[in-house]
């Protein structure tokens, strides 16, 4: 916020002083960066301390009491209800985030490196599923993973099973596939990126000091290639903690999802600060996770090499 | 070809009839060469005459179109890049940015598994050899271009491959430490014994550092010989231009045999030469050529066996030397001659006459 007058007070009075503050490369920067930050602080940060501030308030009946207290936490961190949808969510997101960057990883690979000059085709046939809204795709899997669904029939067809597999949708595993299928291109998008910036003289260079393909791989491509999988995680953990619409269509009761119970508690409980407090507690615990995963996934590298 | 001191003489690599062409590119075209264990050898010639592809089907990168490489009397077509007795020093030196100094240099050792030190040992002593000793937990992109260069070199060495391949490894640097490293990396071939081979086109540098240089243009080797032997007597106009400035004279052939050819010109007279190898009569004209500093300023009344007269047409001075344009009467391209500036040179008026001194022997026949 003070980037943006700084930087507006140097532009009204160029001479002296102010004028070289303007030109310093730290006022450039501020000044350049003072829109979006002012845009975060006011569609970001405020959203964030309104849930916090409520997290420690009280809902009483259709009013709320404003004295502060840490009761809400307590449920939210005791109620085993809470708890197990929070330890589950956690772990379809991270199933979800791992299991898509692994299914990215391949298809980011062939384009990077077999690509050619068909590059930008391939990045634009993998982005045409998203040429149909969320809900059709997430509808197209109930209709695969249905009792008279494709993948039953298909199985039965096949003479796999007798009679249809229940368990396919209205499950965890349910949530996991579509998730996954969902997410998928945001994960192919930054892995890629950083396929293509390792510098393919360095894979010449592992090879020419005896490295065959699969040393190589794994002590130049991958570790440099990190940062775009550790986006790729995030890029997808973050959000699948937060989806509370997939669980809902094919979820069926063993597939709720923390976000389902927040949005319950804004809804129809009618009881925003216990809400906010799941939330802020969710916030912190995906945050804790992601930042174990990146560490995990660094320490891994330097293992291999 | 005259022996090179340092080679034991037993080929080492042996390039037959190696072509390689991409589409309707022929990017090298039936390429022969047989080179030395333990030389210095060079690849000399212009942007984009193949010097990189023939390193890379060296290094097993890519493979010949046509013809075949031998290593160390192996057969290299079946042979990948990993297997091959051959380390690389890149032009842009691919150093690992995810490793220091020291885990590059050993990055080809790793899969060696050595036992008790013996890995830390010979990273340290390939550091030492190329003087970063004190900088192996530097991180890659803490380092200078030289200091890159050198671990580049480092992480080959330590190898300790039959043949060391350098693709324009100092092209990189500024001159200064350009001409510093050419020293070292001579000093370092002679002590470590490998055969070297240098791509490079800087003239000079090739010069200064190789036991043979291979002189190439559009993807042929134009001519294979020691500095010396290139430099005096070249076999085409193209490999004289090429290596440092030339006079070209218009001349008849007037009589050849095996060994010799006798060239009529304007101004030198009837010139008798050794006849260059490769050289190939076509019809009766040929070139006969003299370097510029071959050409030697004759003052007052100094008198020579072997002179010629003309007028100065213009005159360029470069601190220690001056560079003369002269006008020879007959000749159709004015002489350029280069003087020391001892004698005054730098001080002889444009339009005068003067008088220039040769030694016969400095001429040469070159096919055209
Ligand atoms: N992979 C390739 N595909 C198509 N053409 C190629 C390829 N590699 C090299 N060429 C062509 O082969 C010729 C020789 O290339 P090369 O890289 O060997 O030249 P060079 O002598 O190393 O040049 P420079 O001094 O500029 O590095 C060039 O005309 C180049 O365009
Ligand atoms: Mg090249």
């Amino acid at each position: 916020m003070t980037a943006a007058s700084e930087a507006s007070v140097a532009a009204e009075t160029p001479s002296g002083g102010r004028h070289a503050l303007l030109r310093s490369d730290r006022a450039k920067g501020l000044a350049l960066i003072s829109p979006t930050f002012v845009y975060t602080l006011i569609f970001l940060l405020a959203p964030i301390v309104v849930v916090v501030v409520h997290s420690f308030w009280t809902q009483t009946y259709l009013t709320i009491d404003r004295t502060f207290t840490l009761e809400n936490y307590k449920t939210a961190l005791t109620e085993p209800i809470y708890r197990d949808l929070l330890v589950r969510s956690l772990y379809i997101s991270l199933t979800v985030s791992v299991a898509t960057a692994l299914f990215a990883y391949p298809i980011a690979y062939y384009i990077s490196f077999y690509g050619a000059q068909r590059k930008s085709l391939w990045l634009f046939l993998i982005t045409i599923p998203f040429w149909t809204g969320y809900l059709l795709r997430v509808m197209a899997w109930k209709v695969i993973l249905g009792y008279n669904g494709v993948l039953n029939e298909a199985l039965m067809g096949l003479g796999i099973t007798s009679q249809p597999v229940s368990e396919l949708l209205y499950s965890t595993n349910a949530v996991i596939i579509t998730l996954i299928h969902a997410w998928a291109v945001f994960a192919v998008l930054p892995i890629f990126v950083s396929l293509e910036k390792v510098d393919r003289t360095l894979i010449e260079a592992a090879t020419d000091l005896g490295d065959g393909a699969v040393r190589r791989f794994l002590r130049i491509t991958l570790p440099l290639s990190m940062p775009g999988v550790i986006g790729a995680i995030l890029i997808v953990m973050i959000p699948t903690v937060g989806d509370y619409v997939t669980p809902k269509l094919v979820g069926g009761t063993e597939g709720v999802m923390i976000a389902n119970a927040i949005e319950a508690q804004f809804g129809r409980a009618q009881n925003w600060p216990l809400g906010a407090a799941l939330s802020v507690t969710t916030m912190i615990v995906v945050s804790l996770m992601a930042g174990a995963c990146v560490l995990l996934l660094r320490g891994l590298v330097r293992l291999v090499r | 070809m005259p022996e090179t001191p340092r080679s034991s003489g037993e080929t080492m690599i042996d390039i037959a009839n190696v072509t390689r062409r991409f589409g309707p590119i022929t990017a090298l075209d039936t390429v022969s060469a047989k080179i030395r264990e333990g030389e210095f050898f060079s690849l000399l010639g212009p942007s984009g005459c193949g010097k990189t592809t023939l390193l890379r089907l060296l290094a097993g990168f890519d493979q010949p179109t046509e013809g075949t490489i031998a290593i160390g009397g192996q057969a290299m077509a079946d042979i990948p890049a990993n297997r091959r007795p051959t380390n690389m020093v890149f032009q842009s030196y691919a150093i690992f940015p995810h490793m220091n100094v020291a885990e590059n240099v050993a990055y080809g050792l790793k899969r060696l598994r050595l036992g008790g030190g013996e890995e830390k040992r010979r990273v340290e002593e390939a550091l030492g050899q190329v003087q970063l000793g004190h900088l192996g937990k530097r991180r890659a992109n803490e380092l200078s271009g030289g200091q890159r260069q050198r671990v580049a070199l480092a992480r080959a060495l330590v190898m300790r491959p039959k043949v060391l391949l350098l693709d324009e490894p100092l092209s990189a640097l500024d001159k200064k430490l350009r001409e510093q490293m050419q020293v070292e990396l001579r000093h370092l071939q002679k002590a470590v014994g490998i055969t070297f081979i240098l791509v490079t086109h800087d003239q000079y540098e090739a010069l200064a550092m190789s036991d043979r240089i291979a002189v190439m243009f559009d993807g042929r080797i134009a001519q294979i010989a020691a500095p010396k032997d290139i430099y005096q007597r070249p076999v085409s106009r193209q490999v004289a231009d090429f290596l440092g400035g030339m006079n070209f004279i218009a001349a008849d052939i007037v009589g050849e045999d095996g060994s010799e050819v006798c060239l009529e010109t304007v101004g030198f007279g009837r010139v008798t030469t050794e006849r260059p190898p490769g050289f190939v009569v076509k019809g009766r004209s040929a070139t006969l050529g003299i370097r510029p500093e071959r050409l030697r300023v004759l003052w007052d009344d100094d008198t020579s066996e072997h002179e010629i007269a003309g007028t100065v047409v213009d005159r360029h001075y470069f601190g220690e030397i001056t560079h003369l344009i002269v006008e020879i009467p007959g000749l159709q391209q004015p002489l350029s001659v280069i003087e020391t500036n001892d004698f005054g040179a730098d001080d002889i008026p444009v339009g005068s006459p003067i008088r220039l001194a040769y030694d016969p022997e400095a001429l040469v026949a070159m096919g055209d």
